[in-house]
C-alpha cells in the first residue's frame, strides 16, 4: 500500500473547521442551557474537533487498518477505564471520595 | 544520504534499516510504534482526566467558581495558537512528503516558534496564579495557598479546599501538558535540525511524520483541556 498524500487544501478546510468549532464552544460556554446540556455541547464539540485532527492532520482516514485497531484500542481501554471507576463510585455514593 | 537515489533505493537507501524489507514498510512500522505509543499517552491523560470527572461531578459550585477565575483570553489565544501549530506541523509533513524542502523547514520553523508562544502565554498565566495565591499545597510550609476568597462572591457551602482541589487538578494537567509542549519542541527542533543537513526525502520522511503525529496529540488534549478547565462555569456568573 503506497503512502497517501493529503492535498493543502484538505489541511486547510480542517484548519478552518478547527477554529469554527473554537468560537462556536466559547459562544456556547456563555449561554445558560438546562441540565448538563452545556457539558454535553462543549463534550461534543470537543470531540468532533478531536476527530477532526485525527482523521485528517494524523492521516489515519488514510492509514492501515491496523492502525484504526490501534486508535479503537486507546478508546476503549479508556472508556473501561471511566466506566468502571464510575459504576464503583456512582453505586456508593454514601462513601465520601 | 538521501541522495542514492538508484532504481532501486528502496534496497540501497542508506536510512533503510537491515531488519526492514523496504522504506514502505519500515515507515508503516514506524507510524504503528508512534500511535502505540500515542495509546498509553491516551491512558496517562486519561487517569487524570477521571479525576477531574470525578471531583467535578462532586463538587460542581467549587469547579465552577474557581474555573471562572482562569483567564479565558489567554487560554482562548493558546487555543489558537496551537491549532495554528498543528497546522503548520501538517504542513511541515506535507512539504516533506513533496519534497519540498523550504517549505519544510519553515513550517517546522513556525511550528517551533507557536509552541513557545504557547508556553509563554502559560508562563504568564501560571504566574497570575502564583500572585493570586492559587498554588495549591496547604500543608507546605511557605502555604502557597491562600486566596482572598471574600471578592469571590462564592455560593454557599463551597470550602477552600474543595477551590484547590480544582487548582490541584489544573496545574497538573496543564502542568503534564505543558511538559509534553517542552518535550516535543525540543523533538521538533532535531528534527528541524536534521531537516536543515537534508536527511529527509519523498522517500524518507517517517522521522518527520510521527513527531506530527506526537504533535498533534497533544494539540488533541488541549482541545479537551480548554473546554473542560476553562468554559466549565461561564454560564454560571462568568465574567
Amino acid at each position: 500500500m503506497s503512502e497517501h498524500i493529503v492535498p493543502v487544501r484538505v489541511y486547510v478546510v480542517i484548519f478552518f473547521a478547527l477554529m469554527v468549532g473554537t468560537v462556536i464552544t466559547v459562544v456556547a460556554a456563555y449561554q445558560d442551557f438546562p441540565g448538563a446540556l452545556n457539558v454535553v455541547i462543549a463534550m461534543a464539540i470537543a470531540v468532533a474537533k478531536a476527530t477532526l485532527v485525527v482523521l485528517y492532520f494524523m492521516h489515519v482516514r488514510y492509514s492501515a487498518p491496523l492502525v484504526w485497531v490501534i486508535v479503537a484500542s486507546g478508546l476503549f481501554w479508556l472508556a473501561i477505564l471511566f466506566a468502571l471507576t464510575f459504576s464503583d463510585y456512582m453505586s456508593r455514593h454514601w462513601l465520601p471520595i | 544520504m538521501a541522495e542514492t537515489h538508484t532504481a532501486e533505493h528502496d534496497t540501497h537507501h542508506a536510512a533503510l534499516a537491515h531488519h526492514f524489507e523496504n522504506l514502505e514498510q519500515q515507515r508503516e512500522a514506524g507510524t504503528l510504534a508512534m500511535w502505540i505509543f500515542l495509546v498509553t499517552e491516551i491512558m496517562f491523560f486519561g487517569g487524570l482526566f477521571l479525576a477531574y470527572t470525578l471531583y467535578r461531578s462532586t463538587y460542581p459550585a467549587a469547579f465552577a467558581a474557581a474555573s471562572n477565575h482562569l483567564d479565558l483570553t489567554l487560554g482562548a489565544v493558546n487555543t489558537v495558537i496551537l491549532i495554528c501549530s498543528s497546522f503548520t506541523m501538517a504542513m511541515a509533513v506535507y512539504c516533506t512528503q513533496v519534497g519540498k524542502r523550504r517549505g519544510m523547514i519553515i513550517s517546522l520553523v513556525l511550528t517551533i516558534i507557536l509552541g513557545l508562544g504557547f508556553l509563554g502565554i502559560k508562563a504568564v498565566e501560571y504566574h497570575e496564579k502564583y500572585v493570586d495565591k492559587l498554588i495549591p499545597g496547604h500543608l507546605l510550609p511557605w502555604n502557597p495557598f491562600g486566596p482572598d476568597l471574600e471578592k469571590w462572591d462564592l455560593p454557599a457551602g463551597v470550602s477552600e479546599r474543595q477551590i484547590e482541589l480544582f487548582y490541584w487538578i489544573y496545574f497538573a494537567l496543564t502542568g503534564l501538558h505543558a511538559l509534553h509542549m517542552i518535550i516535543g519542541a525540543g523533538v521538533l527542533l532535531v528534527i528541524l535540525y536534521l531537516g536543515i543537513k537534508g536527511r529527509f526525502s519523498p522517500e524518507y520522511h517517517n522521522p518527520v511524520e510521527v513527531t506530527g503525529l506526537y504533535w498533534h496529540f497533544v494539540d488533541i488534549v488541549w482541545i479537551f483541556l480548554f473546554p473542560l478547565l476553562y468554559l466549565l462555569g461561564r454560564h454560571v456568573g462568568g465574567h
